[in-house]
């Protein structure tokens, strides 16, 4: 940073966006600039109106009011295709590539060139020239679905450079990242904004934005709590308290650890995954009593098959015991009856029936039981009862018990997941993503509910993409690496420079190597 | 200009019926402006429709007999679609449901003679059981081998119409003619017309207990649906199958089943047809009851009680239909119908806005996350 | 029996089922299903005829064909794609409607003639042994369009741009649209295109392979049978072409059997008028049923499976956009 940030020209200037969807005001009156060069972080809680606003910048919503400035001229998109050819590109949360088609189809696909005919090897060679030139290593051949994440992240990103993007938005680029992973994306976008390219970089994670960023902006409810504050005087407190409104939430309580007995055992697991390539390979560990065990890993290391496979969604090699019996391969039904209550990773369409009222939905892992279940009839005035005891209980917020799931927002349809498999007194509880998308105040309500069950002699196996709530809730942390279980140990010795790298794949020996500890990306 | 949807996120109750009734409203002046054009009179059409099933107390007799197999193959469709599985072949499993039943009194499994009280429920049992396994087979290839049930009970219909023929053409043949012998009388199943000596006015009328199934089973098919167990797990597997899995429902278990019983409530409409109308078994003994069942449980929302009515509604039209020239134009009606309601359920669903230009406008709000009525709305949740 | 001229008749029979199979690849690849083909295939017979009929000139019945099937497309494209009514309730709508439509225009059709499409040999090609005279000698020149199809389809789908995306739209609309790809537009085009051919098989029937109007057993469930191909071909249309030329062929061996007296020594029990012979017209079906199980099979076993976002409308802001 030879240049004095101020002195860099506008790229991007958006004046008083405003974007209302039914119900709820994303963006009221938002102003943001980025100049040529930088890397400025967006920082905000979920639902603070970041991806809003950024989708607006990138073409695929259209704001109701305010404008945008490119280089000092006012633009119009009306897709996100007029967004790229004024040189704003966006890689979103869920990316967005055809799996069965490969990595150069990809970067092809919506543009003008090739005319016709796909001529593949010329192309072939054209991206992988340009992965070569920004780090971005990718077999151009491949097709997405043989991928790691990280790499089609950088395919996302090839896709934006190989249609002259000058303006990056990354939307929460390492939620999908182990923290090493990060540091070689720091260095890819370094090397954009030293070619005057620019980056806006959305964030929840302080630690992050302050190593990365040159400027950050804070939103909070839609609106901007700071505009381009340099991050070189700014720090971690100042920006948790413009980004929640108050200090930031502290690590919840935790009662003394008091390990009981083991609850869940599994020995020498294996499990294909969707698509039939192994996804988890002899993988052996212990929950006890009283217990909350940590999977920490990437995204797509095989923590979801062992969510799956420990509650009966999915076949395994191996033994799996739930105090002291055997549930590897039974049916979901009999793990259930086993005491395993299960928060699954997608909450829409596996934890909940989406069309189904809030009623149906609590009595999921009830009904088959009085005084649901009478006989073989349901009964309606006792599932009433019963959905509406939970809703209070839990405070789930909903006009009544009728309500469909799909109208209850992410932390009331999580409230409401838990609640229920609370309520069937569960041994063990497999929780995943159990935060993911959730605001502060719905985050902390569903850690209490976790280290409630715990305190009450519960066993949890909470898998989670956020190291920091493994860290503040777990009692012991594993870290998976492509479907290996790669490290074990207790929170206490758990520091994050040692399961970052374990989670990327290197040993334990590495570690005196490499110094990581002081990588940017994974300070707390 | 741009049209786009938004889904609802209340429904007031009188917009669903108002939509449905709305669009056979529209399906009928559609269908009458088809049948102007090729020089028909779309409202003496209408009126002779009318006349002709609902206007005696005799024809409306006709038109119960014509709906009783519509009530209970719509009911099998119903079912099925309930868990959005595609029984196309209630027009099959009819089949095989009638010539079960024959096949007690034909070949004969039981000896002549046999009363009614025991010789009905067999020949029920048997259709069910015909038509059941009909239906089992399509669901067992789909929960097991991942066959799609759509063009499996669309090929069985066939199959199975050429079974019948085999058997009336062939073994049961009588005297070379395209049907069999007719039933013993004890086979009957009992009409109003049977009772005209206790009350006169019931004379010439040919309602029989097919009816009755029919009822009975909506009856029963209600209690299932809405207020039993298996019908929760229907509900949540039509619904979302992966969160069905994960409540501990063997989906496939229950897909079979379903599938089974769907067949099996076809069946019992051939049954009741062979017993109650036709007395025999003979070629070309469906008018289309189980193509029109698809559309009958469309109209009724899969609602047992709801099939009922629809039944009756088509039974008239396949009666009435029959004199309506050119032929085409009860098939066509009911096309026509299907798509207006299916637009129609659409405007139940969605609010349409029309905007002036602008891409995009939709916002997240998707059937999926919905929007928000917690205290936290949160547009920018994955969804 | 004639090995070569039931060949001959199988080749004309399977470009009907080629068309209408090749069009719902097209559209299923689009990401749309469309149960209608029997009906668009009835509308497209029936146009096709009545329209010759009336002008004498089987080139514009061929036209209206085509635009008729295009038009059930283009419905069956607004109700599933813009007002995302369910794709398999508004194909059975369209078959139930072009089934009672196409009877109602037909009415007075039956045991009418009119000029057929023109039939030729190609020179040299007609002398290729085996092959030669079951395939191009004194064909309809629609048979000829098929051969030139599917090399065509499976070039336009794989190698070329609008291929590309018309993948992607099929696959994964989210991605497509977010490259500023038209996702309603092309799978729009894509279903219409589909009833366009599925119109052409309709006039194929009627025009060129068993010229006539038969009310609904003109086309005989060959719309199901085609949408069972593709099934079968795993949305390939080389596959599809496979699978239509073969199923073409078995059936009028089928109905040649019908014809011999004795089978082996043995008094043949299929003859016409003998109850066994509806076991023979079960075949064609139960054939269908058969290769509907061996692609399900195929596909679960090499993992390729339908279009992954085959039946689903597309919202636009749904799945993390």
């Amino acid at each position: 940073m030879t240049e004095e940030p101020a002195a860099r020209p506008l790229a991007v200037e958006a004046r008083g966006i405003v974007k209302t969807f039914p119900g709820v005001r994303a963006n009221d009156q938002v102003d943001f600039d980025l100049r040529r060069g930088e890397v400025h972080a967006l920082l905000g809680e979920n639902g603070a109106g970041k991806s809003t606003l950024m989708n607006v910048l990138a073409g695929l919503y259209r704001q109701d009011a305010g404008e945008i400035l490119v280089d000092g001229a006012p633009v119009a998109f009306g897709s996100p295709r007029d967004a790229i050819a004024a040189g704003i590109g966006m890689v979103h949360q869920h990316f967005t590539l055809v799996p069965s088609q490969t990595v150069t189809e990809n970067v092809l696909l919506g543009l003008d060139r090739p005319r016709f005919f796909l001529r593949e090897r010329q192309f072939e060679g054209e991206v992988a020239a340009l992965a070569t030139r920004f780090g971005l290593h990718v077999d151009p051949r491949a097709k997405i679905w043989q991928l790691s994440v990280g790499e089609q992240q950088r395919v996302e990103i090839l896709k934006l450079l190989y249609r002259g993007a000058r303006i990056l938005i990354m939307d929460e680029p390492t939620a999908v990242l182990a923290p090493q992973e990060a540091d070689e994306l720091f260095v890819t976008l370094r090397s954009m904004t030293a070619e005057g390219r620019s980056v806006v970089f959305i964030s929840h994670k302080l630690g992050e934005v302050l190593a990365i960023a040159d400027r950050v902006t804070v939103m909070r409810r839609g609106r901007v709590t700071a505009a381009g504050l340099p991050t070189a005087g700014a720090t971690k407190a100042d920006l948790a308290r413009l980004m929640v409104g108050r200090s930031v939430i502290d690590a919840p309580d935790r009662t003394p650890f008091a390990p009981g007995a083991v609850v869940l055992a599994v020995h020498g697991v294996s499990a294909l995954n969707d698509r039939g390539l192994p996804a988890m390979r002899d993988v052996s560990l212990d929950v006890r009593s009283g217990e909350i065990v940590g999977i920490a890993a990437v995204a797509g290391n095989g923590q979801s098959e062992l969510a799956e496979v420990v509650t009966g969604l999915r076949p395994c090699q191996g033994e799996i015991l739930v105090d002291g019996d055997s549930v590897a391969n039974r049916p979901a039904s009999v793990v259930l009856r086993h005491g395993v209550a299960h928060v699954p990773e997608d909450r829409t369409t596996v934890g909940t029936a989406p069309n189904l009222s809030l009623t149906d939905n609590l009595i999921m892992k009830r009904y088959r039981d009085a005084p649901v279940a009478h006989g073989l009839l349901v009964d309606e005035a006792a599932a009433r009862a019963f959905a509406g005891g939970l809703r209070d209980t839990y405070r789930i917020a909903s006009p009544n018990v009728d309500t469909p799931a799909r109208m209850l927002s992410g932390g009331n349809l999580q409230r409401a997941i838990l609640a229920r498999e609370i309520e069937t007194n569960p041994g063990l509880l497999i929780a995943v993503q159990p935060t993911r998308g959730l605001d502060v105040g719905a985050i902390e309500s569903v850690h209490r509910l976790l280290l409630d069950l715990r305190a009450g002699g519960g066993a949890i196996l909470l898998i989670s993409e956020e190291l920091d709530e493994i860290l503040a809730l777990a009692d012991r942390v594993d870290v998976m690496y492509e479907g290996r279980v790669v490290g074990s140990m207790p929170v206490e010795e758990a520091e994050i420079g040692r399961i970052g790298l374990l989670m990327t794949g290197g040993s334990e020996a590495d570690r005196d190597a490499t110094p990581v500890g002081a990588a940017p990306g994974v300070a707390r | 200009m741009r049209i786009h949807l938004e889904p609802r996120t209340t429904t007031p109750r009188w917009l669903s019926p108002l939509a449905t009734l709305g669009a056979v409203a529209v399906a009928l002046v559609i269908s009458g402006a088809v049948i102007g054009l090729v020089g028909g009179d779309p409202v003496r059409s209408y009126l002779h429709i009318v006349e002709a099933s609902f206007g005696s107390i005799g024809v409306l007799s006709d038109t119960l007999v014509k709906a009783t197999p519509l009530i209970l193959t719509g009911l099998a469709c119903a079912l099925a679609f309930r868990m959005r599985l595609w029984n196309i072949g209630a027009e099959g499993q009819f089949l095989l449901g009638a010539w079960g039943a024959s096949a007690v009194v034909l070949f004969p499994l039981v000896p002549s003679g046999t009363p009614a009280i025991i010789l009905i429920p067999l020949m029920m049992l048997a259709g069910m059981l015909a038509g059941g396994l009909w239906g089992l087979i399509p669901g067992a290839l789909r929960a097991l081998l991942g066959v799609n049930e759509i063009i499996v009970t669309l090929m069985f219909n066939y199959v199975a119409l050429f079974w019948v023929q085999f058997w009336v053409f062939g073994p049961w043949s009588e005297g070379g003619f395209q049907q069999t012998h007719p039933f013993p009388p004890q086979a009957w199943l009992p009409r109003l017309t049977d009772f005209s000596s206790v009350v006169p006015g019931f004379a010439g009328l040919t309602v029989h207990a097919g009816l009755l199934f029919g009822l009975v089973a909506a009856g029963l098919l209600w209690l299932f649906l809405e207020r039993s167990r298996f019908g929760y797990e229907i509900r949540l597997i039509g619904d979302s199958p992966r969160a069905a899995e994960y409540a501990g429902i063997n989906i496939k278990r229950r897909l079979i089943i379903v599938f089974a019983i769907s067949g099996a409530l076809a069946g019992l409409a051939g049954m009741s047809e062979v017993n109650g109308a036709v007395h025999r078994l003979q070629d070309h003994i469906s008018p289309g009851y189980g193509f029109t069942a698809v559309i009958v449980a469309y109209l009724a929302k899969f609602r047992p009680g709801r099939v009922i009515v629809a039944a009756i509604l088509f039974g008239a039209l396949i009666l009435a239909g029959r004199e309506i020239q050119p032929s085409g134009v009860p098939v066509m009606i009911q096309g026509i119908i299907l798509f207006t309601l299916i637009v129609g359920d659409v405007l139940v669903r969605y609010r349409i806005r029309i905007t002036r230009g602008g891409p995009a406008p939709a916002g997240p709000l998707t059937p999926a996350t919905g929007s928000s009525i917690g205290p936290a709305p949160r547009p920018e949740a994955r969804g | 029996m004639d090995l070569g001229l039931i060949a001959a008749a199988g080749v004309a029979t399977g470009t009907v089922l080629l068309f209408a199979a090749i069009g719902e690849i097209f559209a299923e690849r689009a990401g749309v299903m469309n149960l209608g083909v029997e009906g668009m295939m009835l509308m497209g017979a029936v146009a096709g005829f009545s329209v010759t009929g009336a002008t004498g000139n089987p080139w514009i019945g061929v036209m209206a064909a085509m635009l008729v099937g295009g038009l059930f497309g283009l419905l069956h494209g607004i109700v599933t794609i813009h007002l995302r009514a369910d794709q398999v309730v508004s194909g059975l709508a369209l078959t139930f409607l072009g089934t009672g439509l196409a009877r109602v225009l037909g009415e007075g059709l039956t045991n009418t003639n009119v000029e057929r499409l023109p039939a030729f040999t190609i020179p040299v090609l007609a002398n290729l042994p085996i092959v030669g005279p079951i395939a191009f000698q004194n064909q309809s020149i629609l048979v000829y369009v098929g051969f030139l199809l599917v090399p065509l389809t499976w070039f336009w789908i794989a190698r070329t741009r609008p291929g590309l995306h018309l993948r992607a739209v099929g696959e994964s609309p989210a991605a497509a649209d977010v490259q500023g790809i038209g996702v309603y537009r092309l799978r729009l085009v894509y279903v219409v295109f589909g009833g366009i051919l599925a119109g052409l098989a309709g006039a194929t029937i009627t025009l060129a392979v068993a010229p006539g109007w038969f009310g609904d057993q003109t086309v005989n469930s060959k719309g199901w049978i085609a949408i069972g191909l593709v099934i079968f071909a795993r949305w390939s249309p080389i596959w599809a072409a496979f699978g239509a030329y073969l199923f073409a062929a078995i059936s009028p061996f089928i109905l040649a059997l019908q014809g011999v007296p004795t089978i082996l020594g043995v008094e043949n029990p299929f003859l016409p008028g003998r109850s066994a012979t509806f076991f023979l017209e079960m075949l064609p079906y139960l054939f269908v049923v058969g290769v509907v199980i061996l692609g399900s099979r195929s596909a679960a076993r090499r993992r390729i499976g339908a279009p992954a976002a085959l039946g689903l409308p597309y919202v636009r802001g749904e799945r993390g956009l």
